[in-house]
Formats: C-alpha cells, structure tokens, sequence
C-alpha cells in the first residue's frame, strides 16, 4: 500500500501532466480537503483565520495530537491501542497526586516510568505472546480505568500551591513566543517522523505492519519491533500527560476518558489505513488539525457545539471511502 | 474460542466461559449467604438483560466479521426518543424509538456494504455522530417518564419472574434458532470465515452484512427503551461506554473477532459472566472499581488460554 502512494507522488516537477496533476490531487485529497475547509470557514467567520484563533486551536488540538502520534506508530505496525485514553487519565492522575507528595521532578520521573511499564505490558501481550492487540487493549483500558479509580478512591486530585511551581511550565508556558504544548507536539511528530521515514528501524515497522510474514521471513525481529510502538505510544500519552497535567494544575478521575476515538478519528481523517504497513505522521497532524479547526470553526459559525460530532461522522467516512474509490477506480463496491 | 478439546471425550461440546460461569456461581454461593435466592438470580437476569440484548445482535454482527462500536449511542437515542416523545403519544414514543434503531443499523449495514469502509470506521463515526444527534434532540436535558405505566413496565413481573428477563431469554432463544437454524445464520458464518469465498458460491454478502446491522440496532433501540422504562428516566450521555461492556461479553462467549465463529450459547455465558461477577462483588462489598481490573484481567486471561488451547493457525508465523 505504501509503494502504491509512493509511485504517485513521483512527479518531476516543471512537468506536470494532467494525469500527474490528478493523480497529485488524489494522494494528497486530505491537505487539499483542509485548505478548502479553512477557506470556507475563513469566509463565514471572520476571527477564524486571525492569529490568536489559529493559536488557540493548535493549542487545544496539542495533547490529542501527541497522542495521535504515538498510536500512528503502532497503527502503521499493524495493531491498534485503544487503551490511550485511560492511560492518559492514569499518567496525568500519578503526576497530578504526586507533585505535592514528593516533588515535581520525581513525580514526572515515575510517572514516565509507570506510563511506559503500562506500555510495556500491552507490548508483550500484543507482541510476545501475539493476542489480539483490539481486545488486549479493550481490556486494558477497563483495568486501568479501575487502577485509576482504585488509586484516586473515586476522588479528583490537584496541586496545592499552583502560583510557584515550574511544573506550570508544561502546560502554561511559551518559548519564543510559541506555547510549549504546540511545541511538544510539533517536535514529537517531527522527531517520529523522521525516525519513520529514514532511519531502518522505521522501515521494520513499515515492513512488519505491511506483511507480517514476510517481515520475520527476511530477518526482522517482528516481536521486538511490534513490542516497542507501544513504548513509543505509552511515551506519547506521558508527554500529553504532562501537558495536561500541568495546564489544568488537577485531574478529574476520568479526565482523557473516550480520548481514544478521538485520536482513532484524527488518524483516520488523516488517511492512515487501520490494516498496517501505510500511513505517516504528518497526514495524522493534519487529520488531527482538521478535527480541531472543525470543532473552532463550527462554535465561530454559531452552531450547537455538538454538530461537530455530527460533522466529523459524515467527514470520516467520506475521507476513507474516497481514498478507497480511488485505489479501487470505482465509487460502490461490486459485490451485491 | 472452540470447545475445550479434550475436556470431555466424545461429540459433547463445552464452552469454556460456561464452566467459569458455574465455577463463579459456586464461589459467590459460598462466599455470600445472599447470592444463592431466587429474588437474586431473577435480579442478575434483570441487570445483564441490557447489555445482554444488544450482545445477542452483535454475536451475529461479529460473526460476520464486522463490529459495531455504535450500539451505545444507538441504545441512548433510542431511550431519550421513548421518554421524550410520550408526551404526544406512548406507541408513537416506542414505535419511534425501535425504528430510529432500525433505521441507524440499516443506514451503518448500507454503507458497510456499498463504501467497502471498515466497519470499525464506520461505526466509530456513527457512535460520534449519534451521540450528537442525542444531545441536539435532548438539548442536554434529562427526561423523566411522566406516564406511569411506562415506568411500571420495566418492574413488573409475569409470576414470579420479572419481565426483562423472560424478554431477554425468549430473544436469545429465537436469536439462537436464527443462528443455527436458517439460511441467513449460515451464510453469516460463511461470510465472516472467507467472505470472497461466500461471493464466488453466489451469496449476497451486503445484504447479509446489513441484515445483521439491523439486527443489532433494533435490539440496542429495545434494550435503550427497557433499560428507560426500568429507570423512568433518560439521560443524554446514557450507554455511554456500553458498547465496550457488549464487546468484551461477547469475547468472554468466544465469538471471534476475525468472524466465521461464534454462538449464542457462548454470549449468553459471556453476559452472565460479567453479570454474576459484577452482582457477587457487590454482595461481597468489593469496590465497584476492582470489577473494572477483575473484568480487564479475565479477558486477557482468556485470549491466552484460548491462544494455548488452540494451535497455531497456519496464518501464523512462528519465530
């Protein structure tokens, strides 16, 4: 699937045919799709394209973009997570509770380190003992949900003294002008990215997402590749912990509850194949922004918030069924 | 997950999730004096009744390969349209209700069929998008029944036995027949165990597909309106997380996800695992959080053991 999208793209510049204009604008539907999308909004609103409205949607868009990310990874090794979401409310959670009892610095240091454990244990279920990675993560959301509860005794946690703490910093605090949140996401995303794209371990996940058998018959440790895009998902949700975290200075017991569709839905809007083996980082960054300037958009227009949801159903099954028609060369599937 | 091999000889078949259910069941009778009555069976029946009608709809939907993560959403519309409608008339509030679950089934089996999208896409949009739909119509109020004989309806009892349960048991056993009986229960399983297969032998796989959709939606709309005739109430946010509770029970019951398998027998084991579980940690007092990890760490368990039981398809790669 990846070389297919690869061969269209390849396009000398300078002589661009109609047929490789075409093909042009079918890889690359969902970017095309997003300007469009700012354009129409731009015109019904006019706050919408200024700079700080931009901001604050990147803003808000970050912590489901660093998890995004993450799950990108093991979704272009062939699995999916769908414990994210209670993972988040875990990490943020332990990191909230431990602040106040033993310090910023240790509180994100376990914290990072639990987070990945958590990683760790959906790793070798999926990739060791080789069980389905929906259900294993199904479960594991149940269990962490109850972990978190059990650990909260069902009460939300904060930080006392919220004025004079660095921890702030995560959540609240800008460089050079830029909110460290759209910070950590644009370098995660870059980072992972660039690790996808030219490094041999990126192409082993590629190679192990795309056909699992041939992956181990040429010499790829499948077991380790698919066991570590869960750390890197479990990294992820830490990081977009922190920023929560820190951003809301507490943590309600079921914060990042239902985060994992979300997440599932910016990748799939982003044109990221749920079989494995395709998808990059930056079409999920997009998927991810398209969500968020929906939601903007849609509340700038004065709709009811919850259109976007209605929206974002029609959005995501017109994204992937288009990109279907299009490998298939035909609208409607033939079978009756 | 197959018959435990080797657990009896012979042609007798066990499912593995019924002999955990009996071992729970004698755990909590021994552990709790107040497990073991029949005013506590017919409760535990009441209480999976909901999530078990829409696991009967989606045994058959995962027997055919799909899944549906929208019975949730289907199940909170449908409650809110049989509370807020009664004001104009009781049968158009129901008749309503049933329908909208109708309708948004077809509408996920059509474009299943037609698009060729992942069902787990489609449905993923639709428990979005139907949740929105909820909360336009509901205006994120809750509404309250205020006709009496509504609300009775979801305690009343037929004798001795209460009648959530006996509609949950009559609706598994016909779901059961349709499974094992007709034609369509047939062709579901050859679709979900090799679908270009089940085209070349001529059967119609879209239809197939959208039939069970249906299915699964009209019992999510009949379980939204019993589970709101039982409270006398329906709020926006109601079935949220339940498709989660549906899955993991149908999972527990060894249906596959990979399609081609599955029964209802097993479903019914799964939901009553979870229920007697749920209902005997409440009696022992264990906080309703533990269920949570117990639940987690069960389903997990059974993977393994069903990964161990069975020996390695060919499909898979040994390292």
């Amino acid at each position: 699937m990846a070389s297919t999208e690869q061969t269209k793209v390849v396009v000398p510049l300078g002589k661009l045919s109609k047929a490789g204009v075409l093909s042009f604008l079918s890889a690359q539907g969902i970017l095309i799709f997003f300007l469009i999308g700012m354009f129409v909004f731009s015109f019904f609103s006019e706050q919408f394209l200024s700079q700080s409205n931009i901001m604050t949607v990147v803003r808000q868009a970050s912590i489901i973009g660093i998890i995004a990310v993450g799950v990108t990874v093991v979704i272009i090794g062939g699995n999916l997570d769908l414990s994210v979401g209670s993972m988040l409310s875990f990490s943020t959670v332990l990191v909230v509770d431990l602040h106040d009892k033993i310090g910023p610095t240790n509180a994100i240091l376990l914290m990072f380190a639990l987070t990945l454990m958590i990683g760790a244990v959906n790793g070798f279920l999926i990739g060791f003992l080789r069980l389905n990675s929906l259900i294993v993560t199904l479960a594991m959301l149940s269990a962490i949900q109850g972990f978190v509860l059990i650990y909260s005794g069902g009460q939300n946690v904060d930080i006392a003294n919220q004025e004079n703490t660095w921890f702030a910093f995560f959540g609240r605090g800008f460089v050079g002008g830029i909110a460290v949140p759209v910070l950590m996401f644009g370098l995660l995303a870059i980072l992972i990215q660039v690790v996808m794209s030219y490094t041999g371990y990126g192409r082993r996940i590629f190679a192990v997402g795309g056909n699992p058998m041939a992956a181990v018959y040429s010499g790829i440790r499948k077991n380790w590749c698919v066991f570590s895009t869960y750390l890197i998902s479990a990294f992820c949700v830490a990081c977009a912990a922190l920023v929560l975290g820190s951003r809301v200075m507490g943590s309600q017991n079921n914060v990042g509850q239902g985060y994992e569709l979300l997440v599932l839905a910016g990748i799939i809007l982003g044109g990221t194949s749920l079989l494995g083996g395709a998808g990059s980082i930056w079409k999920t960054v997009i998927g991810v922004l398209i969500l968020g300037f929906i939601q903007n958009g849609l509340l700038l227009m004065g709709y009811p918030y919850y259109i976007q949801w209605i929206v974002t159903w029609v959005i995501i099954i017109l994204a992937v069924w288009l990109d279907l028609a299009n490998k298939r060369k035909r609208l409607f599937t033939s079978h009756s | 997950m197959t018959s435990m091999k080797g657990f009896f000889r012979g042609r007798a078949k066990i499912q593995p999730i019924w002999v955990f259910v009996i071992a729970l069941f004698i755990f909590f009778s021994v552990m709790s004096e107040y497990f073991l009555s029949f005013g506590n069976i017919s409760n535990i029946l009441v209480q999976t009744s909901t999530i078990g009608l829409i696991a009967l709809g989606m045994t058959f939907v995962m027997i055919n390969g799909n899944i549906d993560l929208s019975v949730g959403a289907i199940l909170g519309l449908s409650a809110s349209l049989a509370v807020g409608l009664q004001a104009i008339s009781m049968t158009l509030a129901i008749l309503a209700a049933l329908v909208s679950g109708i309708l948004l089934g077809a509408l996920n089996g059509f474009v299943v069929w037609k698009t060729g999208v992942n069902a787990f896409i489609v449905t993923l949009g639709a428990m979005l998008g139907v949740r929105g739909l909820i909360f336009l119509y509901t205006g994120e109020q809750s509404f309250f029944a205020m006709n009496f004989a509504f609300a009775d309806f979801g305690t009343s009892t037929i004798g001795p036995v209460p009648v959530l349960a006996i509609i949950f048991l009559i609706c598994a056993l016909i779901m059961h027949l349709v499974l094992t009986r007709t034609s369509h229960g047939r062709n579901t399983f050859a679709v979900g165990g090799n679908p270009e297969a089940s085209i070349d032998a001529g059967i119609r796989l879209g239809r197939h597909m959208m039939i069970n959709f249906i299915i699964v939606g009209f019992f999510a709309a009949l379980a939204g309106v019993l589970l709101a005739s039982q409270m006398g109430a329906a709020t926006p946010n109601l079935g949220r997380d339940y498709e989660l509770w549906v899955i993991t029970a149908v999972v527990l019951g060894g249906t596959k996800l990979t399609g081609g398998y599955g029964s209802i027998v097993g479903t019914l084991g799964g939901v009553l695992a979870i229920g007697i579980l749920r209902n005997g940690m409440n009696l022992m007092q264990v906080p309703a959080f533990y269920v949570l990890v117990i639940l987690g760490a069960i389903l997990i368990s059974v993977l393994i053991i069903d990964k161990k039981l069975n020996a390695p398809s060919a499909k898979e790669v040994r390292i």
